[in-house]
């Protein structure tokens, strides 16, 4: 059995699944059931001064048959009050010990940090989240990504609550901002032990358009407010491996946007996270998508041969290059296995309006085929496949030397040309 | 209202009185209900919007049916809907009538992955059936150009070369020799495919373009001669089907419970009152689609025993083996090899059909007939779904005219016979196809008819 043991900045939970700070994890009584179905960590629903929400609050994007690809809420911090949430976090942390219980806080004064920081540890917290990225509602009162948002700030309250704090405190990021690794940067000079992003983005998940009006609504109107689920993933993994590869973050990341599955799970580790945060798709299926999670990853790590989480944390951040590290005389080509082909002619049509117009219709079958001397290898065409394994992107030895795009420029500055590209020297196709 | 309103409105009153009765195709009910709303969308968004697509090169009249299903996918059922009647006018039967499984989905992709294809048929009428319900149009009358056809038979053949004719600027005349329009969609579609309240929804729905007068009850080359429409029309279409269900001609025949099979369809949709109470086992002759018509109407009317006859073996049925794969799920009997030699008759009731062993002959191939003791398929209703007569010779006055078998002979890409005053399509041409063919034929030939008399100018 591989190890799926998680210490994030000295925080041990059974496995790297943990919940996000979100309506899962609004009350001890959710949070246990949680931990029953096998989550190793829970992030408590951001507590502050209670709020009141309105209604509706979520809104969601649908595509084709795929239900939830992008949700967004208007939903505040915890509406209950502070000590009951403090009370049910000293329950489940004395029922589940060996589980991670993070209190997510926000409030606004020093004082109020203090206090709140002061009681998360009384509670027996493991640790704080400081919610410095929730983008709707709170933000507009001076907190939450507004916090995020400015570096200064965002230094500044994180110096308060790693001064008060006894256990270890993790900054939430919003992604609302142009480069994230500014807010990073400020959160670690005011010392802080981890980071956490992506919080949710700021979006309007779509318009009614017979009552044009933005959704969600609240009594005919409506506001903008944070988009997550798996339509967000990409945007998550690029911030998280930005961050991993900056050498002044010495501090672990936890992984947060769009994970639904181990093997989101394992990407997000692979770039650069130490564990991971899950909302969306608890809220669209519930906590038992724990179960295969937990059992892909396990059964992949056994597969591959890495031990422990350890073993794959960061793997491929060093391959997250810039563009002009990249070989320009790498060479692929599509092939189109016949065999399988069902004559959809997809790939004609995106190669032909889309691409590089080298995939073509032949008389007498269905099957297109692709003209290897004009084909650039962009993968559209593998894209669009309906049949798994039906298209595969080829290799082609070229026989040319490695050239990136600084080389070239570097060659250009000199004075000379190297042979870089597709169709700047005789290939080695037949 | 449309230049046709009286006509349609007068002759609305019978067919209305017809549909609403008792009649015993009401006791079949729909085998492929209408998909929900939400399954139709789901089911849409399962298209993968081919490139020239397989789909439409199977559909007789080329419906353009990822663009159709794209639609259903964006919630855009009246633009659906405008796409398929711009193809085949008949859209809303043929969603129902068409054998899907060996034309469109039988040629969708998905068949080649292991997936089940998209249901065609099904979404097809999900958009129609949308338009119809909110009395939706999207053709109008064209420009009236002066011409005026003459159309024989109110079959889907003709209406789909009016209603093309009428989009033309057309003024068009159909002759129906039956009190009751729409040729078979009406009276011989299986019930539970289509219903005659359906086809008459239809029928009105084609003549509503206006421009169309339907006059039913008057049988051309009886009281009406084909060479006096000629000359008093710019042109003829005919499209009057096929004739009389085909006999043995052995004894017995004229016995009570033995039937026709198209005139005994045609009765259990249409004649209020009809009934098959009593019957306990019926046998139908005959391996071709009116025969498994026959036997699944009769089993869904809850006839206890259906057995069909027939001379070769399973495989080489002429029916659909899909329909005869249904047949079987629901009880009916095949009795192959056998050759039906007469009928057992007791006190003028048929009580079987009494039948001879067939074999294929070794190295001919030929149907030879056993020599053996003959046995009895008992029966007290019995079906003749031999095939039908072809009224070409209703055409033996018109000198130029060919026919083939029966069937009259056209120009496959005009529908023009050998006169150039008459065109053909549907049935009585092709000899006995789908009503997808049928408009398909009828429509080609409303292109024919207008290229040729722009072309004489």
């Amino acid at each position: 059995m591989a190890d799926l043991t998680s210490r994030f900045a000295g925080i041990t939970s059974p496995n790297p699944f943990w919940l996000a700070s979100a309506p899962p994890t609004n009350t001890g009584e959710q949070i246990m059931r949680a931990f029953d179905a096998g989550w190793g960590g829970a992030v408590w629903k951001t507590i502050g001064q209670p709020i009141i929400n309105v209604t509706s609050r979520f809104g969601a994007v649908h595509y084709g048959r795929s239900r939830v690809i992008g949700f967004n809420n208007i939903e505040l911090i915890s509406d209950r009050p502070t000590e009951v949430n403090f009370k049910e976090i000293y329950e489940v942390k004395k029922r589940y010990p060996k589980h991670a219980v993070i209190a997510s806080l926000m409030v606004e004064s020093r004082e109020e940090w203090r206090d709140m920081i002061k009681r998360s540890i009384d509670a027996g917290a493991d640790g704080l989240e400081l919610n410095f990225g929730c983008p709707h509602g709170m933000c507009e009162r001076g907190m939450g990504s507004a916090v995020g948002q400015e570096p200064a700030v965002c230094e500044e309250i994180t110096r308060w609550a790693v001064e008060d704090s006894t256990i270890p405190v993790i900054i939430k990021l919003t992604p609302n901002t142009g480069d994230i690794n500014e807010p990073a940067e400020a959160a670690l000079r005011g010392g802080a032990h981890a980071l956490s992003l992506i919080n949710t983005i700021k979006s309007i998940i779509g318009v009614d358009i017979y009552k044009a009006t933005p959704q969600p609504q609240v009594r005919g109107a409506s506001t903008n407010g944070g988009y997550c689920g798996p339509a967000v993933k990409p945007i998550a993994l690029h911030m998280v491996a930005q961050l991993a590869r900056n050498p002044l973050v010495n501090v672990p990341i936890s992984g947060i946007g769009g994970v639904e599955t181990w093997q989101d799970a394992v990407e997000f580790l692979m770039l650069g996270a130490t564990n991971v945060q899950v909302c969306t798709s608890v809220m669209h299926y519930g906590y038992r998508i724990v179960e295969d999670m937990i059992e892909g990853m396990e059964r992949f790590m056994r597969e591959q041969g890495y031990a422990t989480l350890e073993d794959m944390i960061g793997l491929a951040t060093p391959k997250y290059k810039e563009w002009g590290e990249l070989d320009l005389n790498y060479e692929l080509i599509a092939h189109i296995d016949e065999e399988k082909c069902i004559g959809c002619q997809l790939c004609h049509t995106a190669c032909w309006d889309a691409a590089h117009q080298c995939i073509h219709l032949r008389e007498d079958t269905r099957v297109p085929y692709v003209d290897t001397h004009e084909c650039i290898g962009c993968n559209l065409c593998q894209i669009v496949c309906p049949v798994p394994d039906c298209i595969t992107m080829l290799e082609v030895d070229n026989g040319k030397p490695q050239v990136t795009w600084q080389d070239y420029a570097d060659a250009l500055a000199r004075g000379e040309t190297l042979p870089a590209g597709k169709h700047t020297s005789q290939t080695a196709l037949s | 209202m449309t230049s046709n309103a009286t006509p349609l409105e007068q002759a609305q009153s019978p067919w209305r009185e017809i549909a609403e009765s008792e009649r015993l195709e009401r006791e079949l009910h729909d085998r492929k209900p209408q998909l929900s709303s939400g399954n139709a969308v789901a089911e849409a968004n399962r298209c993968l919007y081919c490139h020239d697509a397989p789909c439409i090169k199977a559909c007789p009249t080329g419906i353009d049916i990822p663009t159709f299903i794209r639609k259903i996918a964006t919630g855009n059922l009246s633009g659906s809907a405008r796409v398929i009647l711009d193809a085949n006018i008949l859209g809303l039967s043929c969603a129902r009538v068409c054998p899907t499984e060996v034309l469109c989905e039988g040629d969708c992709v998905y068949n080649h992955l292991d997936q089940p294809p998209i249901q065609i048929g099904k979404l097809q009428r999900v958009a129609t059936e949308h338009a119809y319900a909110r009395g939706e149009r999207f053709f109008e009358r064209g420009e009236p150009n002066g011409r005026r056809v003459a159309l024989v038979g109110a079959g889907p053949a003709s209406l789909a070369c009016a209603h093309e004719l009428a989009r033309l600027g057309y003024l068009c005349t159909i002759f129906e020799k039956r009190d009751l329009p729409g040729g078979l969609n009406s009276t011989g579609v299986a019930p539970y495919k289509l219903h005659l309240e359906d086809s008459l929804r239809e029928l009105e729905y084609i003549l509503g373009i206006g421009g169309i007068t339907l006059q039913t009850g008057v049988e051309v080359g009886g009281e009406v001669g084909l060479e006096a429409l000629a000359s008093d029309f710019d042109a003829v279409f005919i499209g009057f089907g096929l004739g009389e269900d085909g006999f043995m001609g052995v004894e017995g025949e004229d016995a009570a419970g033995v039937h026709g099979a198209v005139a005994f369809i045609e009765r259990l949709k249409t004649e209020p009152g009809f009934s098959v109470a009593g019957v306990r086992s019926a046998a139908i002759i005959g391996g071709g689609n009116t025969a498994i018509d026959c036997v699944r109407e009769l089993r869904g009317l809850g006839v206890p025993r259906v057995q069909m006859i027939y001379r070769r073996d399973e495989a080489t049925m002429s029916g659909y083996a899909h329909e005869w794969t249904y047949a079987k799920a629901e009880g009916v009997q095949g009795v192959f090899h056998a050759q039906p030699l007469g009928f057992v008759v007791e006190a003028g009731q048929v009580r079987g059909v009494e039948c001879a062993r067939t074999r294929v002959e070794e190295g001919s191939g030929r149907l030879v007939v056993d020599a053996g003791e003959p046995f009895v398929v008992e029966a007290d209703l019995v079906l003749l779904a031999i095939g039908q007569s072809k009224l070409g010779s209703l055409l033996a006055d018109i000198e130029g005219i060919q026919l083939d078998r029966g069937r009259v002979v056209v120009d496959p890409a005009t529908g023009q016979t050998g006169d150039p005053r008459f065109f053909a399509g549907g049935d009585c041409a092709n000899g006995g196809k789908e009503v997808v063919n049928a408009a398909a034929e009828g429509k080609r030939a409303a292109r024919g008819i207008h290229a040729w008399l722009d072309a004489r100018g």
